[in-house]
């Protein structure tokens, strides 16, 4: 007899690989949606018949869709992720190196912003209504109304700019210590955390909110517990499913601010990498990169929709 | 009822004066969109009460032309994304069985991937014209809108007056726009007001990453990326869209908050 719980989470996978197929042929398809041609779209209406036909051959328009999706898949199971038009080089080499240096960013982001997000959810509860929530909500409600790459460029203008204090682009190179590389991201990161702060707290609030406004919490408190006691037994148990729901949801949208972001501060991440090959129109390399990303947050909701189910006592203890 | 709190009266106002100043931009912006008139980047003054541009266009009828822009395609984006979420979730809804599996499937698959990357992945072969622009925006957002329009109607189809329309032979059509529809607008409409911005932000994000509006043409993300190299220098022009894009936001937000508000307290709903 399989444990419930091991089933849960061994289904959940399995359904997270499911959509991870489906994503990529999806991914695939959207850059087939072009009623006419994808060469002639690359290469624009200029081009010579003989260019074309040329790029045809290199795409493999000449072969049906569902050969090209499988080889696709293949080369990509293999870790081959194909060639760039524009320069001909190997896609999965340029974005090892890229792929290590978004993730570095957004590991610094998470590490600030999720410890940040929960304390002050936790003190906007406390004093709820109160001038903390207030504020603390107006300054969220702030943050969450501006977009990302003007967050980065208003601390570029006051904090590099006016007070000098951190460099307006995150230039790293190979042979930085981790001092100095920490220092060079201190912009972006403080921008990704600015970024996702607003929404992570006040989704962490109403998921406290919401245990709190429940009967047992009410009980607890009629039985004369102390408001320390009350949190800590009766609400924290019960709110860590969300609250880690609201963390992981978070963490995903970390991922696609992190293209924004780099782009603003010129450094050398996946989401760069991504943006100019959209402007050049080099078609696989997109693929390869929407892939990695729908990857990542795919398997950032598994995470979350897992660490649920383990978190929740209802489901531990089968009668 | 009348009464109209502070906030979202602050809201209406400011809302009101954004799509005024962009339906009537031809008419309220000093200078033509794309008019070079002075130097680049001259300070503030009474000629150019926001000064210029990277190449000496003046930056407040950049500003309201932008504006126009931005406020256009993000509301056709929003029209668009409502219509089609909205006829999908309340069809999935008072359907059921097959055809609610195969929407709801699909929309989780779409929802799969963030609809960031999946527009840039499409724009990658698309042109980037404004048609081009609205169509993936309202399509890549009428899943949000399919999702929340499902299970506000499937709440609403187990309701007796739904049952007895079912029974008096109503047709399906009848059934959605006369009895869920009007039961279902509140919610949509707050919900609305949150599409819009998102669409403002998103629009304004592509066009910063060169892959939404094209110059000549102005819009707030654009002005934002013509402009960035002067932040190195002191020069605040790149951040006044930031300015407008976030009371914007926030104006639409306090109206969206009194919209849902309001109506919860007239069912005597949830919210306290």
């Amino acid at each position: 007899m399989v444990h419930p719980v091991v089933k849960l989470v061994a289904q959940r996978i399995a359904l997270g690989l499911l959509l991870l197929i489906a994503a990529s042929v999806l991914i695939f398809v959207g850059t087939m949606v072009l009623p006419g041609d994808v060469a002639q779209s690359i290469l624009g209406q200029s081009a010579t018949p003989e260019t074309l036909a040329n790029l045809r051959e290199e795409l493999g328009l000449n072969v049906p869709p569902v050969t090209r999706y499988l080889n696709w898949a293949w080369g990509v199971l293999h870790g081959d992720l194909g060639t760039a038009l524009t320069n001909g080089k190997d896609i999965a080499e340029a974005m090892g190196k890229r792929l290590g240096n978004t993730l570095f960013l957004a590991f610094w982001a998470a590490v600030i912003a999720v410890p940040l997000a929960i304390t002050l959810g936790l003190i906007s509860v406390r004093y709820r209504n109160r001038w903390p929530d207030k504020l603390i909500s107006i300054v969220t409600l702030a943050t969450i109304s501006v977009p990302e790459f003007l967050l980065g460029y208003i601390s570029v203008y006051f904090l590099s700019v006016k007070f000098r204090l951190f460099p307006s682009l995150a230039t790293v190179f190979d042979g930085m210590t981790l001092g100095e590389r920490l220092f060079a991201i201190s912009m972006p990161v403080l921008v990704l955390v600015l970024a996702v702060l607003g929404h992570m707290m006040r989704m962490t609030r109403a998921a406290i909110l919401n245990v709190l406004e429940s009967a047992y919490i009410e009980t607890a408190e009629l039985k004369g517990l102390s408001p320390f006691a009350i949190i800590a037994k009766h609400a924290l148990p019960n709110a860590i499913a969300p609250v880690v729901n609201v963390v992981m949801l978070n963490l995903a949208y970390l991922v696609v601010g992190v293209v924004v972001v780099e782009v603003v501060f010129v450094y050398p991440g996946m989401g760069q990498y991504l943006v100019d090959h959209v402007a050049k129109r080099d078609v696989p390399v997109v693929q390869a990169c929407g892939l990695v990303f729908a990857a990542i947050y795919i398997g950032l909701n598994i995470l979350a929709d897992v660490i649920s189910i383990l978190a929740n006592p209802r489901l531990r203890h089968p009668k | 009822m009348t009464r109209i709190p502070l906030s979202a009266l602050i809201g209406l106002t400011f809302t009101g004066a954004y799509f005024f100043c962009a339906i009537f931009a031809a008419w309220i912006a000093p200078y033509g969109m794309a008019e070079a008139i002075g130097d680049s980047w001259e300070p503030w003054s009474q000629a150019h009460w926001l000064g210029t541009d990277s190449i000496g266009r003046d930056l407040l009828s950049r500003m309201i032309w932008g504006g126009q822009t931005t406020i256009f395609v993000a509301a056709a984006a929003t029209v668009l994304s409502f219509s089609l979420g909205t006829i999908l979730g309340f069809t999935a809804a008072v359907r059921g069985g097959w055809v609610d599996q195969l929407l709801s499937r699909g929309v989780d698959l779409m929802m799969s991937i963030p609809s960031l990357i999946s527009a840039l992945v499409v724009l990658s072969v698309l042109p980037t014209t404004l048609p081009v622009l609205i169509l993936v925006m309202g399509i890549l957002d009428s899943t949000r809108v399919f999702r929340l329009s499902r299970a506000v109607a499937v709440d609403i189809t187990v309701m007796d007056y739904v049952e007895a329309a079912r029974l008096r032979g109503e047709k399906q059509g009848w059934i959605i726009l006369r009895e869920i529809l009007p039961n279902a607008l509140s919610p949509l409409v707050a919900e609305m007001g949150l599409r819009f911005i998102f669409a403002v932000l998103f629009i304004s994000t592509l066009s910063f990453l060169g892959l939404g509006v094209q110059p000549p043409m102005a819009d707030w993300g654009g002005i934002v990326k013509e402009n960035k190299e002067g932040i190195v220098y002191g020069i605040p022009a790149a951040l006044i869209p930031a300015f407008a894009i976030a009371t914007l936001a926030i104006s639409v937000n306090l109206v969206a908050d009194w919209i849902l508000n309001r109506t919860a307290s007239l069912k005597g709903g949830r919210s306290a």
